[in-house]
């Protein structure tokens, strides 16, 4: 399906990454935000509260950021596509509802543009911290998606790869900015409404006598029912069985658990996606993400006229992680170095998918600031021997 | 003698059957409970009402009261503890043309929901909240609650609580709610034509229900049976409408103020936006679709 040609802004424009995330989520067709103001995201649903009105779309300021997830998975069951925004100790404060939305199998999509942290923290400064914290932060086992843009032109094309993401496999989809890339301005193309492919929610073609909201049918992931269309379904974060009842077993729990790992990890090949270059030949890989995949980009040219034959592996979906590749590189070069802003974070799935046949080197750096090109050349050279 | 249920005739001829999702009987809550009392008078009142019941949404957090969602054939949403209004607030905005009801209990909506419980009144959300009172946690082993009255003991509050208690009515409609009620599970017939006034009403609409909790409540304050707790509501409860809501305390085994006591009409969210942006905006407002959702193809 073709993106609804009111919430695209088709045209070449000068945007911060929150501006343009808030495009790429208007071109996606989200018509619905709630959010609670914290810096360095705010910026994104000002643009929204701005633009919305025109458009159909519902902006609500919640109370605080328990209460913006809770409604974002409520709009999101009246087949309403629907987001939050946020930064670190709002983050945290959605961690529940996010558990909710991936147990209730609700599209929908977080943004957290990411800060210095612990606690307070850095609130203007970058950091990239939340990155453990998008995969693991809900209590329990689920499986979620975790996109980490580059650029403003990035954030953009991704948010309605991540609206269209979290349909397919109705999961939350967390949108893992940070600060640099939030507050960076920069070119941004948006394309022309027909240009931009939407993936509309799944709704369920069967009557609502035969419909049964988790029935999956051998698929991975069940068809849905909007609110008010008379299905009449029931639907609990407690484990719960094909007819959305609850039901507190082993056996239940087991198959409950079971698919929404699955649902990712059988897909993960279709989901993970890196961005290679100078890999052929490479003795060292620098595996990136977000701001520090271009600070890395300087790193990586000192290092060559170095004489260090260096490639570079980004990240461009963080979980589901690329272990496939990563096993592959481990047998073809020296070492990876992993530069996060963070005290090692990515690097430790790294390591685990390296299984020790290449050296892995983190070059952690605390935030609030980027790595030092220089510095982190020097780590790469030193990676070579 | 073995009692041969027959499941078809005594479900389908149960007059709530149309409304309860009769396979899941029976329901969890324990024998002298009042939430099923409860759950009969809201069916009843819907079963009055002209409303479209594919329309109707029913959203509970946690607790036994929680449960509520669970059993009425209608959208139900068992949500997360604390968080039913505000998942509310995201259904009913989502798709306007719905009638939302929250239905929880008074750990969940105004212990770690309280927040959102003033702010949706502030707002004046459409919203009929019905907020089932039995004075403690009864999922989690009778803790105490924002509503357990001074002296009454709880498992937390070994030698009785010090804490005063919430007066529910006054903080609803000090926080802007335009319709408040409270009743006990005693008060079918009342509460359930409130319930009925109710959800012919629009904006943040509250009523509080209490309701008796015999095997953590009752037990650990020596009160009795469920049957002892409605000879209590019956020679205690006073019935007046238009109190000045400042008075309607609740003390440990007094006396329990009945009635409704605001009734008035007062813009809601959904109004105050739309004459906003009508005058700010002109014909460039477009307003959320009333159905919700996948508003283009």
């Amino acid at each position: 399906m073709k993106a609804d040609p009111a919430g695209v802004l088709t045209g070449s424009h000068y945007l911060d990454g929150d501006y343009a995330c808030g495009e790429g989520a208007m071109a996606a067709g989200c018509r619905f935000a709630a959010g609670y103001p914290i810096t360095p995201s705010t910026e994104v649903v000002e643009r929204i509260a701005r633009r919305f009105p025109t458009m159909g779309g519902t902006f609500i300021q919640m109370e605080d950021e328990l209460a913006s997830m809770a409604a974002v998975v409520g709009a999101s069951w009246t087949g309403t596509k629907s987001m939050t925004v946020t930064s670190g100790p709002g983050f945290s404060l959605m961690m529940e509802n996010i558990g909710l939305a991936a147990m209730m199998e609700t599209p929908c999509v977080v943004v957290d543009v990411q800060r210095g942290g612990p606690s307070t923290g850095l609130p203007t400064m970058v950091g990239q911290g939340d990155v453990m914290q998008a995969r693991w932060g809900s209590h329990g086992d689920y499986e979620v998606i975790v996109l980490s843009p580059q650029s403003p032109q990035e954030t953009f094309d991704l948010m309605v790869e991540a609206f269209n993401l979290s349909e397919v496999y109705r999961v939350p989809v967390l949108f893992l900015m940070d600060e640099c890339v939030g507050h960076m301005t920069e070119r941004v193309v948006i394309p022309a409404p027909d240009e931009i492919e939407v993936v509309p929610r799944r709704l369920t073609s069967l009557a609502p006598e035969e419909f049964q909201p988790y029935r999956v049918n051998g698929e991975l992931v069940p068809e849905f029912a909007r609110a008010g269309d008379g299905y009449r379904f029931h639907t609990t974060g407690l484990t719960h069985d094909a007819r959305g009842y609850p039901v507190m077993s082993a056996e239940v729990q087991e198959s409950n658990v079971h698919r929404l790992v699955d649902k990712i990890r059988l897909n993960q090949d279709r989901i993970v996606r890196v961005e290679e270059e100078g890999i052929n030949g490479a003795e060292v890989v620098v595996v990136t993400y977000g701001i520090t995949a271009r600070v890395a980009r300087a790193a990586i040219d000192i290092a060559r006229r170095r004489g260090v034959p260096v490639g570079s592996l980004r990240l461009v979906v963080l979980w589901p992680f690329p272990e496939q590749r990563i096993r592959e590189l481990a047998g073809e070069v020296r070492a990876f170095v992993v530069p996060e802003i963070n005290y090692g974070q990515i690097v430790l799935e790294v390591e685990r998918c390296a299984g020790g046949w290449a050296g892995v080197r983190s070059v952690p750096h605390g935030g609030g600031g980027v790595h030092d090109p220089r510095r982190l050349a020097d780590e790469i050279v030193e990676a070579a021997r | 003698m073995k009692v041969e249920v027959r499941t078809d005739v005594a479900w389908e001829q149960h007059p709530m059957a149309p409304y309860v999702r009769t396979e899941r009987m029976p329901h969890v809550w324990c024998p002298g409970c009042g939430i099923g009392t409860i759950v009969k008078c809201y069916a009843t009142a819907l079963e009055r009402s002209d409303i479209d019941l594919d329309k109707v949404a029913v959203v509970s957090g946690i607790g036994c009261s929680g449960r509520a969602a669970g059993y009425f054939k209608l959208d139900g949403f068992h949500t997360t503890h604390g968080r039913a209004i505000p998942f509310a607030t995201g259904l009913a905005l989502g798709r306007p043309q719905l009638t939302v009801t929250v239905m929880s209990g008074d750990g969940d909506l105004v212990g770690i929901g309280g927040n959102h419980f003033i702010h949706a009144a502030r707002r004046n959300h459409n919203l009929l909240v019905i907020l089932i009172n039995n004075f403690i946690y009864g999922m989690t082993g009778g803790q105490n609650a924002p509503t357990t009255p001074l002296t009454a003991r709880s498992s937390t509050m070994p030698f009785g609580n010090f804490e005063p208690p919430f007066n529910l009515p006054h903080l609803a409609a000090s926080s802007g709610a335009p319709y408040v009620a409270r009743w006990t599970s005693l008060h079918v017939r009342r509460l359930t034509w409130s319930i009925e006034e109710a959800l012919d009403r629009k904006g943040f609409r509250f009523i509080e229900v209490v309701a008796p909790c015999p095997v953590l409540y009752m037990r650990l304050n020596r009160l009795g049976s469920g049957v002892d707790e409605m000879r209590f509501y019956h020679d205690n409860a006073e019935i007046r409408n238009g109190a000045d809501t400042r008075d309607l305390n609740i003390g440990f085994h007094e006396p329990i103020v009945c009635g409704k006591f605001v009734d008035e009409e007062r813009p809601t969210y959904d109004e105050l936006r739309d004459a906003h942006y009508r005058e700010v905006l002109g014909d460039e407002y477009v307003p959320a679709p009333l159905e919700g959702g996948m508003i283009h193809g």
